[in-house]
Formats: C-alpha cells, sequence, structure tokens
C-alpha cells in the first residue's frame, strides 16, 4: 500500500542534506563546543555556523539565537522568562484563545502565580482582532504572546500591526512561530518582535532541537540554570547534531520557501476546492486567504473525525484530527471551539498538513477515496438519516 | 493502538441500517463524547431475530456498536439485557482505556430498545 503522508504541521520529514550535515556530529566530531581543545573547538565552529544560518534565516543578529529543545521549552523560556525579568514592571500578559497549549499551559501556570492573564477571542474564521488587543493593553501590561500561524487552522495573524501596537505601547512582544518558519517568510525586524519560537522538526529539521530569537537588550530570566552556554539564557551542553540538522533545515528553507510555498499552495487549494466540490455539506475551518499554505482543516456534517481519519490510514493517508474523541484526548479544541463552530462540525474535523514531498497524484488519490469514506460514514450515521427524511419531509409539505 | 477485531468491526460493521416498523427502537447518547448510537429490533416469541444500528462516533463507537449485534442477534431479550458494556469490549478485544466509555453506548442503546419494546408491545 503506499504510504501519502498529510500531516506537515504535526512533524515533517528530515532533509536529506540535514541528515548528511548532521552525521559527523555523532561519532568523529564528538567535542563539546564549550571546551576549548581541538576536539571543541572543531564543533564549536558547527554550533556558530549553525546559529548564523537560523539568524539569517529569521533577520537577526547570530547572538539573538538561543538554542532550545523544542517549541514548548521556547514558549516556556520566553513566557516564564519574561515573567520573571519583568515582575517588577507589572503583571500583566495578553494572549489568544488559540494559542498552543505551551502557551495557554504556560499562562495558567504564571496565573497561579499571581500573573493576570487576558486571552483574547477570535472570530469565526479564527482571526484576532488587533483593535481589542490595542484596548486590552494596561500600564501593567509586560507581554504580548500572540501565535504567527495557527496549528489546527494555518489562520495567520496579523503580526506586523501587532508588533506596531506593541512598539507604540512598549510592550514586549512574543510570538509562536513554531508553524510559520519555514513555510511562510518571517522576519523579526519587519514583524517588530521581541521574542520569537521556532522548532526544528516542522520544517524538516531533526526533532529535539529549536530556537528562541531574543532580541538584543530583551531581559529574560533562564528556566535551566547551570553553566554559560548561550549566554547564560539556556544552560546544558548543546545539542551538537540536533543544532548542525536545525541550521542547515533554515538555510535549505530559505532558498526554495518562495517557489515551494506556492507550489503547496496550489495543491493544497485543488484539494480543497475538489473535496468541496465533490463532498456536500463540508466546511473549511480558518481564514479563507490569512492562512498557511500548506494547511486545510475541513468539515463533515453527520459524522466523526477520528472515524475519517482511520479509514485514510487504512488507504495509507496519514492526516489528523483536534476534535472529540481523538486518539487520546477528549473533548473539542480549544481551538475551532474559540471559533464558535457548530459542535457537530467542530467533531469531525480533519487537518491536511502538506509538504514539499507532495506530489499532485497525493491530492488526487485523496480526492478519490475521501468522498467514498465520508458517505460510507453518513450512511451509518442517524443525523444523516434523519436529515434526510426531514429533507423530503420539507419537500413534501412545501 | 486498536485491536485487529475493532478495525474488523468498523471497517465491516455487521448490521448497519434501520428496520421499518421495529418492534422497539433505542437510543443513547454518550454525555461525555457526543457519540450516539440508534438500535432497532425485530422480535418474535422473546427472540431477537433481526437487529440493525446506526452510529454517530469514533472508531471504538462503530466498532461496538457492530459487535453488540452480533453478541445478541438470536438470542433472548433476557440475554440481550444481561449484555454488558464489558463483554462488547472483550469480545473486540479489549478497547485502549480512554476508549472504554464508547462500548457503553452500545449495550445501553440496546436495553433502551427492549426496554421500549416491552412498554410497547410486550
Amino acid at each position: 500500500m503506499k504510504h501519502i503522508y498529510l500531516d506537515n504541521n504535526a512533524t515533517t520529514a528530515l532533509r536529506e542534506p540535514a541528515l548528511e550535515a548532521m552525521l559527523p556530529f555523532f561519532r568523529e566530531q564528538f567535542g563539546n563546543p564549550s571546551s576549548i581543545h581541538w576536539a571543541g573547538r572543531a564543533v564549536g565552529d558547527a554550533v556558530d555556523k549553525a546559529r548564523g544560518q537560523v539568524a539569517q534565516r529569521l533577520n537577526c543578529l547570530p547572538e539573538e539565537i538561543v538554542f532550545t529543545s523544542c517549541g514548548s521549552e521556547g514558549n516556556a523560556l520566553a513566557l516564564r522568562g519574561t515573567a520573571e525579568a519583568l515582575r517588577d514592571k507589572g503583571n500583566h500578559i495578553i494572549t489568544t484563545a488559540v494559542e498552543h497549549p505551551s502557551v495557554l499551559n504556560t499562562c495558567q501556570f504564571l496565573a497561579k502565580k499571581g500573573f493576570e492573564i487576558t486571552v483574547l477571542p477570535v472570530d469565526g474564521n479564527g482571526m484576532l482582532d488587533p483593535a481589542r488587543l490595542e484596548a486590552a493593553i494596561t500600564e501593567r501590561t509586560i507581554l504580548i504572546s500572540v501565535m504567527w500561524a495557527n496549528n489546527e487552522t494555518g489562520t495567520l495573524f496579523p503580526i506586523e500591526e501587532i508588533g506596531a501596537i506593541a512598539r507604540r505601547h512598549q510592550v514586549r512582544f512574543h510570538t509562536d512561530a513554531v508553524q510559520a518558519v519555514g513555510r511562510i517568510p518571517v522576519d523579526v525586524q519587519a514583524a517588530g518582535v521581541d521574542l520569537l519560537v521556532l522548532s526544528g522538526h516542522k520544517f524538516g529539521g531533526p526533532k529535539g532541537v529549536g530556537a528562541l530569537y531574543v532580541r538584543k537588550g530583551t531581559r529574560l530570566a533562564p528556566l535551566i540554570h547551570g553553566g554559560h552556554q548561550e549566554r547564560n539564557r539556556r544552560a546544558g551542553t548543546h545539542n551538537v547534531p540536533g543544532i548542525v540538522g536545525l541550521g542547515m533545515a533554515c538555510e535549505l528553507a530559505g532558498a526554495v520557501l518562495a517557489t515551494n510555498a506556492e507550489r503547496i499552495r496550489g495543491l493544497r487549494d485543488k484539494l480543497e476546492k475538489g473535496i468541496l466540490q465533490r463532498i456536500p455539506d463540508a466546511q473549511v475551518n480558518g481564514h479563507p486567504e490569512q492562512r498557511l499554505p500548506n494547511t486545510l482543516n475541513v468539515s463533515f456534517a453527520y459524522i466523526e473525525g477520528e472515524a475519517v481519519l482511520l479509514f485514510l490510514d487504512m488507504k495509507g493517508v496519514a492526516a489528523s484530527t483536534g476534535s472529540a474523541c481523538t486518539s487520546d484526548t477528549f473533548g473539542q479544541s480549544h481551538v475551532i471551539e474559540a471559533m464558535g463552530i457548530d459542535p457537530m462540525m467542530a467533531n469531525s474535523n480533519i487537518r491536511f498538513g502538506l509538504g514539499p514531498d507532495n506530489i499532485e497524484e497525493d491530492v488526487d488519490y485523496v480526492l478519490e477515496i475521501l468522498p467514498d469514506i465520508v458517505q460510507r460514514l453518513r450512511d451509518m450515521s442517524p443525523f444523516y438519516h434523519e436529515q434526510g427524511k426531514a429533507r423530503k419531509q420539507a419537500v413534501k409539505s412545501a | 493502538m486498536y485491536t485487529d477485531k475493532v478495525i474488523d468491526h468498523f471497517a465491516n460493521p455487521r448490521n448497519v441500517g434501520e428496520i421499518e416498523n421495529a418492534d422497539g427502537v433505542g437510543e443513547k447518547v454518550s454525555s461525555s463524547c457526543g457519540d450516539r448510537m440508534k438500535v432497532f429490533l425485530k422480535v418474535e416469541e422473546g427472540i431477537i431475530r433481526d437487529i440493525k444500528f446506526q452510529t454517530y462516533g469514533c472508531g471504538a463507537a462503530i466498532a461496538s456498536s457492530s459487535m453488540m449485534t452480533e453478541l445478541v442477534l438470536g438470542k433472548t431479550l433476557e440475554e440481550g439485557l444481561a449484555l454488558t458494556n464489558d463483554v462488547v469490549a472483550e469480545a473486540l478485544d479489549g478497547l485502549p482505556a480512554p476508549k472504554l466509555h464508547c462500548s457503553n453506548l452500545a449495550a445501553d442503546a440496546l436495553h433502551e430498545a427492549i426496554r421500549n419494546y416491552r412498554e410497547t408491545k410486550g
């Protein structure tokens, strides 16, 4: 059976050149980059090179990059590090209802420590109103934390506009850009962000490594105390192979970003149009235009998402859902819920995340099998039969 | 995460559908996840002669529904009432812990259908 991977928002395959770049650092070049001898120096150069590659991707200085272990660590360091460092200035943090759990749960943790958290709502497209954000700023506000691209719907927030608001009010601005980096242009200068989080495995790098951009002059308390690595912002021996792989993934993404994004957008749009044409009572969740080029979140009335995923999986297609009764979590996705989507539609949302390895045949294959899968499940669903009868009844009485 | 039996009953569910003029109809909605099952019975001399189901839910809910119908087709109403969620789950070679509640749906909807039969026809 052929395998088609359409879950690139969850993780991506490591790019071949990134793997090649990493391999020597598992064995031949094993030194600790903090050591001054020959074994350490060579490896130190490799870490410096990777720092430069990441900095170039974000349009910042190499010394503004802090290597981390993952996106969640980056978000925790940005939020808790700011809360700790600016405690004397205020205790108010502004975020949104659709952030990644690593942001929302860290905010909840900070709320228990006495911080006041404003959670901004989004509209039906998952979009944030910048005017509402600006109105929420008080004298006690120390941080605005707003994601660049949503992980479930791909909706893009107006980051530059929010950056300008943050500037105007001199409030620090953190963005979780885990889904954005490597998929769309990300420029920390243009965006006016102070803290930005990325994760390697979301765009062809390895798992277990990420980075936090910290604008020069930004006070931040460390989460991990210890040695002097990362300018005292993140102690711990460097994950050298991971860092090298992340650097290479940044370089690769930069070289082909524009062409890749347009090609992937074409495939995503074909998939989206094809689904809406072939399957009645389907809807796209997320902003129609302001959306990542690779992401499609779609719902089907009368059926549940997990069942769709299982049938897709049996046919070799890997996609995902954030909806009710999924593999290991209960309850609806907080993102879909915040968008005010009808509960039945919320229960069936499926996320397709395309990547650079996908080809048109992959989309054609999904369009070939998905209508039958949805119909099979609808044929089993009491809701589907009841609406059919109600429709017939309405036709009769009219 | 699902056993082969769950996948089999999910992919090839037995007794899906509706019985016209059913002798008993039962329904159950899960309060925890919103899954919903409808059961239709044809009863002759205290024996379940035909059974059909419609289910809105996840793979575990659909497989549990299908397995339940297989377990009670041709059995007496008493045997149907004695069917527990645990028996349905065991017949499927088990369900993942977070999905155990899905098997509740099947036995509960069946019991509702039997009660409905007894109230209206019994």
